[in-house]
C-alpha cells in the first residue's frame, strides 16, 4: 500500500531520519517506537508529503494523498480554538472538492457514520475547546476516518490519555484495523504496541528492528529499548 | 431621539460622509472576516506590519507624485508574501523580523515626507486617517476590492476553516495549504490598503483584530465567530462614525475606542458565563 525505499529526512543539516526501508501492506497495524527524536514523527510526516525527503523515495499503490487520514500529534492542533466538533470532523473532506466547493450531502453522511462510529454523535454542535482530552482526540481521529477511504496515520495517539480513554482509543483503533482499515500508528506504549499492532518499526535515525510484532519480543533492539527505560 | 434622527440625517447629507460610510463599512466587514483567521493562526503582526509597510509607500507615493494606491497595492502585496515567509520560518525569529520591518517602513515614510513636503497636518492624516481623504475613485477601488475579498471568501470557506484550524492535516490531505496562506495575505494587503487611508496607517490593524477577538470571547464555533466579527466590526465602525460626528472627534481613533468598548463588553459576558 506504501513503500518507503531509502528514505531520508534531514532539517538545515541535521539528520532525523537514515536509509529507512519499508512497505506499509493493505490490512497492517503498523506501530512505529523509539526514543524520543529518533525521526518518527519526520518519517511519517515525509510518508504524508509535509516534509521532503532529502533522498530515497515514498510510493503509494493505488492510493491518492486525499485518501490518508491523519491524527497529529496532540500539541500541534491549537487547542484553544472556536469550533464544533462537527465543523472539526466535516474539514477532513475539505481535501476532497475542488478549491471552490462546498460540502455535499455525502460528506455530511460520512461525518455523522464517523461520529457514531465513534460514540461521540452528541457532542456535534459541542466546541471543540470545551472537550477533555479524549473526547478532542475521538473528534481528531473522525476527522481523519472523514479523509481515509483505506488508511490513517496516527502520531501518538494516547500520549496525555489517561489509561481509561488510552484502553477505549485502542478498542476504537482495534475495531477499525478489523474493518479493513490500515493502521500505522507511533506510540510510546511498548504494551499497547506489542498488544495491538502486527507489525512493528523500532526506529533509531535508521530501522533498528521491521517485522512481525511477535518476533520482535527476544531481539536485540526490543531489550534495549524497554533496557533505556523505553516504557 | 429627534435629536440623533436629526445628527443622523445631518451626517448623511455631505457626500465625504456617504463615501466614507461606504468605503468604511465595507472595510470594516473584509478586515473583521479576513481577520478571524489572521488572529487564529498568529498572524496579526502581519496585519499591523502591512499598514506600516503601506504607510511608507503612500509617502513615497506622494512625494514622487505618483497615484498612491496604484503604488501601494502592488508594494504591500509583495510586503504581505515576505512578512508571511517570514512568520511561517520560525527559524527566523518571525515576530521580530516583521517588528524590523515595519518601523523600518514608517521610519522611511517619515524620513522622505520630512525631506519632500515637510512634516505637516498630511503626515498626522496619513498615521490617524482622514475621512475628507476619499475621492469618487477610491469608493470604486474599495467596492471592487470588498466584492473580491468577500466573493474569494464565502467560496474558499470551508477550506479557509480546514487551514486555519490544522495547516499540516489540510496539507495531508492534498490542500495546497500555502496558497491559501497567500490567499488571504493578499486579500489583507488590499483591505489594509483600501482602508489605509480613512482609518490611518497606525489604527487599520484595529479593525482586523478587535472584531475577531471580541467573537471569540462569547462565541465558540467557527462560523459564528465569523459572522458575529462581520456584523460586529460594520456596528462599531457606524456608531464610531456617528460618534465622531456628533462630538467631532478623529474618526479612526473613534472607532478603534468603539470596538475597545465592545470587546470589554463581551470580555465581560464571556467571563459571566456566556457561551453561544
Amino acid at each position: 500500500m506504501v513503500s518507503c525505499r531509502n528514505v531520508s529526512v534531514s532539517y538545515e543539516g541535521f539528520s532525523a531520519v537514515e536509509d529507512v526501508t519499508f512497505d506499509v501492506l493493505a490490512g497492517d497495524y503498523l506501530c512505529v517506537v523509539g526514543e524520543n527524536g529518533s525521526g518518527k514523527s519526520s518519517l511519517m510526516k515525509s510518508i504524508l508529503g509535509l516534509i521532503k525527503p532529502t533522498s530515497g523515495r515514498v510510493t503509494f499503490d493505488g492510493l491518492g494523498p486525499a485518501e490518508i487520514g491523519y491524527l497529529p500529534q496532540r500539541t500541534n492542533v491549537q487547542q484553544d480554538f472556536p469550533a464544533s466538533v462537527h465543523e472539526v470532523v466535516i474539514s477532513g473532506r475539505a481535501g476532497r472538492h475542488g478549491p471552490f466547493a462546498f460540502y455535499s450531502r455525502s460528506d455530511r453522511a460520512r461525518v455523522d457514520e464517523n461520529l457514531e462510529r465513534l460514540g461521540i454523535a452528541d457532542l456535534r454542535r459541542k466546541s471543540y475547546r470545551d472537550l477533555s482530552g479524549g473526547q478532542r482526540q475521538r473528534a481528531l481521529l473522525a476527522r481523519a476516518l472523514c479523509a481515509a477511504e483505506r488508511l490513517v496515520m496516527l502520531d501518538e495517539p494516547v500520549a496525555g490519555l489517561d489509561p481509561m480513554m488510552a484502553s477505549e482509543m485502542y478498542d476504537i483503533l482495534e475495531g477499525l484495523n478489523r474493518d479493513g482499515m490500515t493502521i500505522v500508528m507511533i506510540s510510546h506504549d511498548m504494551k499497547g504496541a506489542l498488544r495491538y499492532g502486527n507489525r512493528i518499526l523500532h526506529m533509531r535515525k535508521k530501522v533498528l528492528f521491521f517485522g512481525a510484532s511477535d518476533e520482535y519480543v527476544g531481539t536485540d533492539a526490543y531489550r534495549l529499548l524497554n533496557a533505556e527505560g523505553g516504557e | 431621539m429627534s435629536s440623533l434622527f436629526d445628527l443622523l440625517r445631518e451626517l448623511f447629507s455631505y457626500g465625504f460622509v456617504i463615501r466614507a460610510m461606504i468605503v468604511g463599512l465595507l472595510v470594516s466587514l473584509c478586515a473583521a472576516l479576513l481577520g478571524v483567521t489572521l488572529v487564529l493562526k498568529r498572524y496579526s503582526m502581519i496585519g499591523d506590519g502591512l499598514s506600516h509597510v503601506g504607510f511608507g509607500t503612500l509617502a513615497v507615493a506622494l512625494s514622487l507624485n505618483l497615484a498612491p494606491l496604484q503604488l501601494s497595492i502592488p508594494v504591500v502585496l509583495v510586503a504581505a508574501f515576505l512578512l508571511l515567509r517570514l512568520s511561517e520560518n520560525s527559524r527566523i525569529k518571525g515576530d521580530a523580523a516583521i517588528a524590523l520591518i515595519s518601523s523600518s517602513a514608517l521610519a522611511i515614510g517619515v524620513v522622505v515626507i520630512s525631506l519632500t513636503t515637510g512634516m505637516n497636518a498630511d503626515v498626522c492624516n496619513y498615521m490617524f486617517g482622514a475621512i475628507l481623504a476619499l475621492s469618487v475613485s477610491d469608493v470604486y477601488l474599495s467596492v471592487g476590492v470588498a466584492l473580491v475579498v468577500l466573493i474569494m471568501y464565502v467560496l474558499s470557506y470551508n477550506r479557509i476553516f480546514a487551514v486555519t484550524f490544522d495547516e499540516n492535516f489540510a496539507r495531508a490531505t492534498g490542500m495546497e495549504a500555502s496558497s491559501y496562506n497567500m490567499l488571504i495575505a493578499a486579500l489583507t494587503a488590499m483591505v489594509i490598503v483600501v482602508g489605509m487611508r480613512m482609518m490611518g496607517a497606525m489604527l487599520i490593524s484595529s479593525l482586523i483584530i478587535f472584531p475577531a477577538l471580541t467573537s471569540m470571547r462569547v462565541f465558540s464555533s467557527f462560523k459564528r465567530v465569523v459572522i458575529c466579527s462581520g456584523v460586529l466590526s460594520v456596528f462599531c465602525f457606524f456608531i464610531g462614525m456617528v460618534v465622531s460626528f456628533g462630538f467631532s472627534t478623529p474618526a479612526g481613533a473613534s472607532v478603534v475606542l468603539i470596538n475597545l468598548a465592545a470587546f470589554c463588553v463581551f470580555s465581560a459576558a464571556g467571563r459571566a458565563g456566556l457561551k453561544v
